[in-house]
């Protein structure tokens, strides 16, 4: 879904939902494995991702006033195409590697290596910053799903994905802020500057 | 240390953190320059205290013979970095570089990038360890950005892209060595403790384990800056503060070469796994030679000396994967020299580049003339990164060298190829930079030279005559890592 957006706020609607979904998802993971601090997890991925995280970007957007197309590297058939090769590819390695974990566990683990690997591919196939960003936190909604299906996993690592999202999210902010300042756009193609010297 | 309420462990943890919080709201650069200075020696010598007393390990912390190595030489070259930033700041702020108040938060983001880097060294437990990983990344983000230039912002874009998403890779590893845990250890804590997963690592699913250690592989590899994941680091190195090049340089890249090396051994441990040596020697060797052509074409000096940390990564994950304990003796050897070395190259690099106003290699000519002590710091520095000797790299080079022709001399050839390759660019740079007439704009400026030749005075003092004890250490390490 989030590779088939071609603009900006409809891009944040979609990783929106994709958070509630990820909410649902860990919650019923709370339910299943009756373990309270699941729940926990699942609210702080609801009220950041679901609510403050898109409302900030919108405002940052509207404020920058880029609510424009976004573009694509490669053209969305192809994006679409590769991304359903690797949500085929995730499934074939982790139905064959968990064979012996029990069935739920092993369909959220294929899941959360495809989300993972699909906000990697958005990350690669889109210019703009925002949308980038948006890449980034979908691949850690996939660590959380990864997390929450792991059975009795600690606390300790869902706060700090919760934790590192919200300092990622900082550090973002104030580099798309700079990152305007300076370029007046926040196409990263704006950032290439080295050709000459880099590899 | 009797003096010491707490144990060394605590004071290496609580001290820069304490520090960091104390520095985000002190004026004034001088004082807390000094605080800086004085707080990053403290806790060097709390972990010197670790040779003496080892601190209890438990769920979290752990305290080995492996990671003492590790703290003792970061916190040492953090003590040295922090005295050569002291310095080197105060000529930035002067030319207008840098205004107080990002100086202010570039003191305080120092101070936590030194409780990271130790919180990750100590860690036991693989969580925690990520965790501290991911802080380390963030705060060397925020300095390589400080300086709000075009390139800096778009030099810390570009690792912060890099580094988030080797470290989600990493945390995705780590999640999966949990799930291989979980069937043999059970629900809890104890299925993220590293000394309860090394023994019983064997009876894990390796197939899980094979894919944790690729994804922990890529991830932490991304950090340590091996080759086809290197992207960030010459524009790291370049565009930050120059201290903050040699703590990248030396640090940085030790901690998640730490981390690799950890989930090394739980893998070696499992016979039914993947070996990860092959796979570690294969990366660190295309490492190797990849860095050393691309020696060639560097125009910046930053970025000459950061492709050579990437060469010198390569050739430590290279001996780490031949294993053995010879190779693991020589990677250790040469983890040290290369950090003592780096960083003393990267002080004597940031008073060059303040005294020529450029980091340009082709306006810097002449350096021994017009600034004697600067240029002879930085043909030793440039002699002993290229490993001519007696200097410590030219051992530890030997010692991997000699310890690959012993079991596969083809790699060994290899890996001599790409040494030679690597000297030849380096000293054809140094030539021009160091020698024949000078080039205009020096401006002098108040170099600090103890750091440089204390770490120059330890290198050459490794080349000529490694201490027993040290020895013995070191081999007692190399063979703990098999």
């Amino acid at each position: 879904m989030l590779l088939y957006q071609t603009r900006l706020f409809a891009l944040l609607n979609v990783f929106a939902l994709q958070a509630v979904i990820l909410a649902l998802s860990v919650a019923w993971q709370a339910y299943v494995q009756d373990a309270i601090h699941l729940y926990v997890t699942a609210a702080i991925a609801f009220a950041f991702k679901a609510v403050i995280i898109p409302v900030a970007l919108h405002r940052i957007i509207s404020r920058l006033g880029i609510h424009r197309d976004v573009e694509n590297v490669v053209g969305i058939g192809p994006t679409m195409l590769a991304g359903l090769a690797l949500v085929a590819l995730s499934i074939v390695v982790m139905l064959r590697v968990v064979s012996e974990a029990d069935a739920l566990a092993r369909e959220d683990l294929a899941f959360a290596l495809s989300v993972v690997l699909l906000g990697m591919l958005m990350m690669v196939v889109r210019r703009n910053a925002v949308s980038m960003v948006v890449g980034f936190m979908s691949l850690e909604n996939g660590l959380i799903l990864a997390a929450a299906g792991a059975k009795g996993m600690p606390l300790v690592v869902e706060i700090s994905v919760a934790f590192s999202v919200l300092v990622a999210f900082t550090v973002i902010g104030v580099f798309l802020f700079r990152i305007s300042e300076r370029f007046e756009t926040v196409d990263a193609r704006a950032l290439e500057q080295f050709q000459g010297d880099r590899l | 240390m009797s003096g010491l309420p707490l144990d060394g462990l605590a004071a290496i943890l609580v001290l820069p953190a304490a520090t960091a919080a104390l520095l985000a709201f002190m004026p004034g650069y001088r004082v807390s320059a000094a605080i800086n200075v004085a707080s990053s020696l403290l806790t060097f010598l709390a972990s010197l205290s670790f040779l003496f007393v080892k601190p209890a390990s438990g769920d979290y912390f752990l305290v080995d013979d492996l990671n003492i190595v590790f703290v003792v030489l970061n916190t040492f070259v953090a003590f040295t970095a922090s005295v050569f930033s002291a310095s080197y700041i105060g000529h930035e702020l002067e030319t207008g570089r840098l205004t107080s108040i990002h100086l202010r938060f570039y003191h305080a983001m120092y101070q936590a990038l030194t409780f990271a880097m130790n919180l990750a060294l100590v860690a036991n437990n693989i969580g925690l360890m990520w965790v501290a990983i991911e802080m380390a990344t963030l705060t060397t983000v925020a300095m390589v950005g400080v300086y709000r230039t075009q390139a800096a912002i778009e030099a810390a874009w570009k690792y912060f892209v890099l580094g988030s998403v080797g470290i989600a890779l990493a945390l995705f590893g780590t999640i999966l060595v949990y799930m291989a845990a979980r069937p043999v250890l059970g629900e809890g804590v104890g299925g993220m403790v590293w000394t309860t997963l090394l023994g019983r690592v064997a009876e894990f699913d390796p197939a899980l384990l094979n894919l944790a250690f690729v994804f922990l592989m890529l991830g932490y590899g991304t950090k340590v800056g091996l080759a086809p994941l290197h992207a960030w680091l010459p524009d790291a190195h370049a565009e930050g503060p120059t201290p903050i090049s040699a703590v990248l340089s030396g640090l940085l890249l030790n901690v998640a070469l730490y981390a690799v090396l950890r989930f090394k051994l739980l893998l070696d441990a499992n016979a039914r796994a993947i070996a990860p040596g092959p796979l570690m020697a294969t990366l660190g060797l295309v490492s190797l030679i990849f860095a050393a052509f691309m020696l060639y074409r560097r125009r910046d000096i930053k970025r000459l000396f950061a492709f050579s940390s990437i060469e010198h990564m390569g050739i430590i994950v290279f001996a780490f994967g031949m294993g053995g304990p010879l190779a693991n003796f020589a990677g250790l050897l040469h983890m040290t020299m290369h950090s003592l070395t780096k960083s003393a190259i990267f002080f004597t690099v940031g008073h060059i580049a303040q005294a020529k106003g450029t980091q340009q290699i082709a306006d810097i000519r002449g350096l021994t003339v017009s600034h004697p002590a600067l240029g002879w710091s930085l043909v030793l520095g440039v002699l002993a990164i290229a490993g001519a000797p007696p200097l410590g790299i030219f051992t530890s080079e030997f010692l991997v060298v000699s310890s690959t022709f012993a079991r596969a001399p083809w790699l060994a050839l290899l890996l001599v190829f790409g040494l030679l390759v690597a000297f030849g660019a380096l000293i054809l740079r140094l030539q021009g930079m160091a020698f024949g007439e000078p080039s205009p704009g020096d401006r002098q400026t108040t170099a600090s030279t103890l750091p440089i030749a204390a770490h120059f005075g330890l290198v050459l003092l490794a080349g000529l005559y490694l201490p027993p004890p040290l020895v013995a250490w070191f081999q007692h390490v190399a063979t703990m890592l098999k």
